[in-house]
């Protein structure tokens, strides 16, 4: 039942991530096949906010946004992407939050990315919706939102004209020599990548991830309420964070008038439905932010599963004891602002080339030495 | 958040959800009535302004009080969680919490695409009866009735009753398939009855079998509508089209409770055992819920649900003889009168299918898994979540977002953030003692 | 019959007792909303459903005229 055929690499999920590797693959002229067992772009990718973030929680994961952020130029120009730059305004509620701000703002300075801080009446000013109270804030103006399902969508097609083979509805059963066996008996032989998020043991078990379930609202088509998307000063760390379930506060306006709003994150929930407690506490929370998000409708909530490592930084490069096999996953919730940085640096150390970061932080080493 | 608790709640106040409420308010059981709508009576005894309702709808409506049900109307239930359900009111969201529930959610009408129909002037067949019956200005109004099923001939003759000029209906079932039908009417002779007084009534508006709709036309507002007759196409101008392919049932409550859902027909059904008890222990379902069977069906197994649900087996089985019987005529409504080859072919590339979000049945083509369509195209997205195109997806045998598992989430109907922030336990209990 | 009267985008329509919002609105005209790209829409299903007659009433936005009956005085604002 195995076709011989063969390619230059053969991508495992088309998420934003993989969607992302295939299109470089095929850019730089591989033969590429894509495998993705449910909808392009439908995981992790479907679920998320669409936030392009310099999220400067952890140096290896700034230096990746801000690297994956300039790539995103080039993709921001679609008009799938419905990208608009509304930045982010970071919100300190305590007094203690704005401790470190003048060293957050410098720190992204040096990276070329632009910030400043604000005192009180500088938030209030520039959000009026937040409530009273809050105590300043940063604004990195060229942060952005977007639709990351259109995205991916878009660079799957871009590597099919690209030349690559998409199979469709096609789960990975397992890796083999040379390739791996799909479900149905087929075996694709070639060089693998893994990008399958959250599923990443499935195929391979060496390398821990962990589902972080995240929850989210969407409301219906509102009159300008917010003009940045809000996320609270503290939201770095809850994403580093140990607890079982936390919540912490981020709401987006999306370019059509609906508001996201987030974030929750549970560790070992594995089930699809919502916890209306856990929406509760996050609801409660926006609304201590924006008391007038008490009266916008929501429309629906939905879940998703954030790939989470132990450090928190994705698997970026190959994968060690096996041949041929790369991987380029869990990112947390970080995947859709990381995606094309993610696929620059595999892709081009696959093909021998010199890496724009060097990724010995995020090769999956560490994890397998105990060490992520 | 202001909290009830009831022994049996019952969801929908139609023929299915009055009977249930009657049955376990006889039974003595503390029962709430919640419906969105702010009377009870569901679409099949909607009030009417003008003409009021059947008697047989007064004498389930009329005594609820007196029969010690609480009623509670414009609540609409939009979460649920352990045995307790939210509903949103005008006044403020209200936690019902319930030991049984019985769903009644009953059914709505299958739209589906076609060029010209989401001009205004546009509407379903049981829709523009609904419309009149509220209110709708129609005197003098020209209309066209089209689509299939019996619903067009008492969409019709409540249209006439409001003063409007029923151009004509066009049943798109053709005359040898009305002819067979009719010729099984002889078991059910209640139901010929109807028909051929509804006939009566009738008498003066053109009726054609075999008969289709193809297109609306219009700038803002429907002008007129083309049919093909069978035998020639021809325009005919007229203010108001009445378009319905009958019912599917309403089953994202039973979705979000966690009730299994039986696939096998086109338009999924809440799966139920013999005694009406769905996939979760302490939840019955009655009426079109369970699949499309009429008012008749709805009250019998409202009735049933309503014993079942509360222990009493032998009230439940003495119903099972008449039970069965109306859903063998339900099962013979839908072999004559399912939408046919004509109807499904209807819409155009250009034709939008999802009206939330304008997406156009070319970019539906693209996509085979629901979920990409969903994600890709915006289809099901919307402020309907997908009630209106998924339907008519599934009908036309197409990639559906009302497919996907993760199709139904809360809240069931927009509401007020607050709704789903403040908990049920913020407030002390209400009123009522279990 | 008794009548009441409500105010449509600022003009009075008079309607029977117990006509829904959505009645009111088609005598003052046969547009309730603009969809997503800005064509026009009007009632589809008459029951709550199809969303399609959503008018702000008394300042609150998004509520389905066909669900809700006229009362007196209501401010009823459609988005033509």
């Amino acid at each position: 039942m195995s076709a011989r055929s063969r390619h230059d690499l053969i991508v495992i999920g088309a998420g934003i991530v993989g969607a992302a590797c295939a299109e470089a693959a095929a850019a730089a002229g591989l033969r590429v096949a894509v495998v993705e067992s449910g909808a392009i772009g439908g995981g992790a990718s479907a679920a998320a906010m669409g936030h392009l973030v310099a999220m400067d929680g952890d140096p290896h994961e700034l230096a990746l946004c801000v690297y994956s952020l300039q790539l995103w130029r080039r993709w921001a120009a679609w008009p799938e992407s419905e990208h608009r730059r509304c930045g982010t305004l970071w919100v300190a509620r305590e007094d203690a939050e704005m401790d470190d701000v003048a060293a957050r703002v410098e720190a992204l300075a040096a990276l070329g990315v632009r910030a400043e801080a604000l005192d009180a009446r500088g938030v209030q000013a520039l959000e009026p919706a937040l409530a009273a109270g809050m105590k300043g804030g940063m604004r990195v103006a060229d942060d952005a939102v977007v639709y990351p399902p259109r995205v991916a969508w878009r660079l799957i097609e871009a590597a099919r004209a690209g030349g690559a083979q998409l199979f469709a509805g096609a789960r990975a059963e397992c890796l083999v020599d040379g390739g791996v066996r799909l479900a149905d008996g087929r075996v694709l032989h070639g060089p693998v990548l893994v990008a399958t998020g959250v599923a990443v043991p499935e195929l391979l078990p060496e390398l821990p991830m962990r589902a972080r379930k995240g929850q989210l609202v969407i409301s219906e088509r509102h009159p300008p309420l917010l003009r940045h998307q809000l996320i609270e000063m503290g939201y770095a760390a809850a994403a580093h964070g140990a607890d079982a379930a936390s919540v912490s506060f981020n709401v987006q306006p999306r370019p059509n008038g609906q508001l996201l709003i987030g974030s929750s994150r549970e560790y070992d929930a594995t089930g699809t439905d919502i916890s209306l407690p856990l929406l509760r506490r996050m609801l409660q929370r926006a609304i201590a932010f924006v008391p007038a998000l008490r009266e916008v409708r929501a429309l629906r909530s939905w879940c998703g599963f954030r790939p989470a490592t132990a450090d928190g930084l994705p698997y970026l490069g190959p994968v060690p004891g096996r041949r041929d096999v790369w991987v380029a996953a869990g990112h947390e919730g970080l995947g859709i602002t990381a995606a094309p940085g993610s696929a620059r640096l595999v892709i081009d150390a696959l093909l021998g080339r010199a890496p724009a970061l060097a990724l010995a932080p995020y090769l999956p080493d560490r994890a397998m030495r105990g060490g992520a | 958040m202001k909290q009830r608790r009831f022994e049996l709640l019952v969801v929908g106040a139609g023929p299915a959800g009055l009977a249930a409420a009657h049955a376990a308010a006889r039974r003595g059981a503390k029962v709430g009535l919640v419906d969105a709508q702010p009377r009870a009576g569901g679409p099949v005894w909607r009030h009417d302004l003008r003409f009021g309702v059947p008697a047989a709808a007064r004498a389930q409506i009329e005594p609820l009080g007196a029969a010690g049900i609480e009623w509670l109307p414009g609540h609409e239930v939009v979460l649920a969680d352990d045995h307790t359900v939210v509903a949103d009111h005008a006044d403020g969201a209200v936690a019902l919490h319930w030991r049984k529930l019985v769903i009644a959610t009953g059914a709505r009408e299958l739209m589906l695409p076609f060029p010209g129909w989401t001009l205004p002037g546009v509407t379903g067949a049981g829709g523009l009866q609904a419309l009149a019956k509220q209110g709708w200005p129609l005197a003098g109004k020209r209309v066209v009735v089209a689509g299939s099923g019996p619903l067009l001939l008492a969409a019709a003759a409540t249209l006439r009753r409001h003063g409007a000029r029923v151009l004509g209906i066009h049943e798109q079932a053709r005359r040898s398939t009305l002819h067979a039908f009719a010729r099984r009417l002889w078991r059910w002779p209640a139901r010929l009855a109807q028909a051929l007084e509804l006939r009566a009534r009738l008498a003066g508006v053109p009726w054609h079998a075999g008969s289709v709709v193809l297109a609306a036309q219009g700038d803002e507002t429907l002008r007129a509508v083309e049919v093909d007759c069978g035998h020639g196409r021809e325009w005919i101008e007229c203010d108001q089209l009445a378009v319905g392919w009958g019912l599917v049932p309403n089953v994202e409550l039973a979705r979000l409770l966690g009730c299994a859902l039986d696939t096998t027909a086109v338009h999924p059904v809440v799966r139920a055992d013999a005694r009406l008890r769905s996939s979760q222990a302490d939840i019955h379902a009655a009426g079109e819920a369970l699949g499309i069977g009429g008012r008749d069906c709805a009250r019998i197994e409202g009735a049933m649900a309503a014993c079942f649900a509360l222990g009493d087996e032998r009230g439940g089985e003495a119903l099972r003889a008449r039970r069965d019987r109306e859903r063998a005529y339900a099962a013979l409504l839908h072999a004559h009168f399912a939408p046919g080859a004509d109807a499904h072919a209807l819409a155009t590339a250009d034709t939008l299918v999802c009206r939330c979000e304008d997406v156009p049945m070319s970019a539906v083509h693209a996509h085979a898994d629901p979920r990409q369509l969903r994600l890709v195209t915006r289809c099901g997205m919307g402020a309907c979540q997908g009630r209106v195109c998924g339907a008519a997806l599934r009908e036309l045998r197409l990639a559906s977002p009302s497919l996907s598992p993760t199709a139904v989430r809360p809240p069931l109907a927009p509401v007020a953030l607050a709704a789903l922030a403040d908990g049920p336990s913020d407030e002390p209990e209400q009123g009522n003692d279990p | 019959m008794n009548t009441l009267v409500l105010s449509v985008d600022g003009v009075p329509v008079e309607v029977p007792d117990g006509a829904s919002v959505a009645a009111a609105v088609a005598h003052r005209g046969p547009v309730f909303r603009r969809s997503a790209s800005g064509q026009p829409r009007a009632p589809l299903c008459g029951m709550g459903v199809c969303f399609e007659c959503r008018v702000r009433i008394d300042g609150v936005a998004g509520l389905r005229a066909c669900m809700l009956l006229a009362r007196a005085g209501m401010r009823v604002e459609t988005q033509p």
